[in-house]
């Protein structure tokens, strides 16, 4: 596919890697903060491209994984009641609440369908006025322009059978969050270029400015990856710490101002918990005054719902970049994509997930011989 | 609502926040919307830069040795 495939390019890729190779002079940590960089970089071997010491810590920025437990056992409790069509993307699914998970829901007779967009969900309510129609609203800020749109859909044609559970999540809190850390040893980000596509990247120049930490928006194909390592190495090794942006082809500086509108109209930015990490301050979306009345979690009176978190699962260690995913106890053993403990191992997006698909629970020799 | 061409499989996509897109555009499609229009100049000009990256160092440097592979754990 056009200017997805260019970016795939081998030959390149080789020319970026030995740029890198000839700038760095020292070890480094960089975080790359989104899920689908996290896969990318694993997919095609990036982190092995990289001089020895320039170490990958993969971020947070996985929306199922960091949803918080008891927002899936609110979900659970409201699919699995009678007259109500629940609606997900496909990966909250599989995803393992307190007891089940929403395919098991499904199995014991609720109606949970999986969705394309929310305005999959808007439809369904319009064609089933009978029934309550919920849409299970996670994501951080690529996704929220969606739901925004879904609501305001909804709210115009007074549609009184839908609803949404949400859960959104905001990156540059989540940045300052791990630069507030004890443990953190993050000196630059990759930032998610897709949520910079929407709300551009004028919140980080404060953020680099306070923590001397450069922040390079990068892409999802290598070489956008690569390209984002190059110039987040090149400040590192120069002692710089500037906003810079290695995916202008997609993102500005503004982002996009007509998203930014409607955000604003639906959602009011409040604390929110995330999941492994805790309660970050100001760090998500919940509705605002005006579109209260589609919330689900007073519709349907789930917000009592609390739940502990399994001692088995180390995903709040892999959140935070404190564990790399096949350094955990469980990984490959009582946890895989089949059987998963936790989040990070379902998810497109999870950090374990991606070390499980591309085999790095495999020595070299095994890899040559798969 | 528009079609927008996924390498052969045409889907319908919410425009609403891209009103300056025309047919005929590159976007980038999110959960049934798109949230940006590629700008092709900048994209042709960064697989330039990357083309022209390095062109010195191989016409008068030192043969470079093809990637090492760093042990994996």
């Amino acid at each position: 596919m056009k200017y997805l495939t260019e970016f795939r390019d081998g030959e390149l890729a080789s020319k970026l890697a030995r740029e890198i190779r000839q700038i760095v002079t020292r070890p480094w940590n960089i975080m790359e903060v989104c899920g689908g960089q996290t896969h990318s970089i694993i997919r095609n071997g990036i982190d092995q491209l990289l001089p020895e010491g320039v170490q990958m810590i993969h971020g947070p920025g996985c929306p199922v994984c960091v949803t918080p437990l008891e927002v899936i056992d609110r979900a659970l409790a409201i699919a699995a009641q009678p007259g109500v069509i629940f609606c997900s993307f496909g990966d909250m699914l599989r995803v393992p609440g307190s007891a089940k998970d929403l395919f098991r829901v499904k199995s014991e007779g609720g109606d949970v369908r999986i969705v394309y967009s929310p305005l999959d969900a808007v439809n369904l309510a319009i064609k089933n006025p009978d029934k309550e129609v919920v849409f299970f609203g996670v994501g951080f800020e690529t996704t929220a322009p969606a739901n925004a749109m879904a609501l305001h859909i909804a709210r115009r044609q007074s549609l009184h059978n839908f609803s949404m559970l949400i859960s959104h999540v905001l990156v540059p809190p989540a940045i300052e969050a791990i630069m507030e850390s004890d443990e953190n040893k993050v000196q630059a980000f990759l930032a998610a270029g897709h949520v910079c596509s929407v709300m551009g990247y004028w919140q980080y120049p404060p953020i680099a400015e306070k923590y001397r930490v450069p922040i390079v928006v990068t892409g999802f194909e290598p070489l956008d990856i690569m390209e984002g390592l190059r110039r987040v190495l090149l400040q590192l090794e120069r002692g710089e710490s500037r906003v810079d942006n290695a995916y202008e082809r997609v993102v500005t500086h503004d982002g996009n101002r007509e998203a930014q509108r409607l955000l604003a109209e639906v959602f009011d930015v409040c604390d929110r918990a995330w999941r492994g990490i805790g309660v970050i301050p100001q760090s998500g979306w919940r509705l605002s005054e005006a579109y209260r009345e589609f919330d689900a979690e007073h519709r349907f009176a789930v917000s009592d719902i609390h739940a502990v978190e399994s001692p088995l699962c180390h995903s709040g260690e892999v959140l935070r970049g404190a564990l790399k995913p096949n350094e955990c106890p469980a990984f490959g053993k009582e946890c895989t994509p089949r059987h998963p403990l936790g989040a990070t191992m379902v998810s497109s997006e999870g950090a374990c997930a991606a070390y499980y698909n591309y085999g790095r629970f495999l020595s070299v020799e095994e890899l040559v011989h798969a | 609502m528009g079609r927008v061409n996924f390498g052969g499989i045409v889907k319908d996509v919410c425009l609403a926040y891209v009103p300056e897109i025309a047919v005929g555009d590159y976007t980038i499609v999110h959960v049934g919307f798109a949230l940006s229009k590629i700008d092709e100049e900048s994209a042709q000009k960064t697989l330039e830069t990357f083309r022209e990256m390095g062109l010195l160092d191989e016409e008068f440097g030192e043969p470079e040795a093809v990637e090492t592979v760093k042990e994996t754990t």
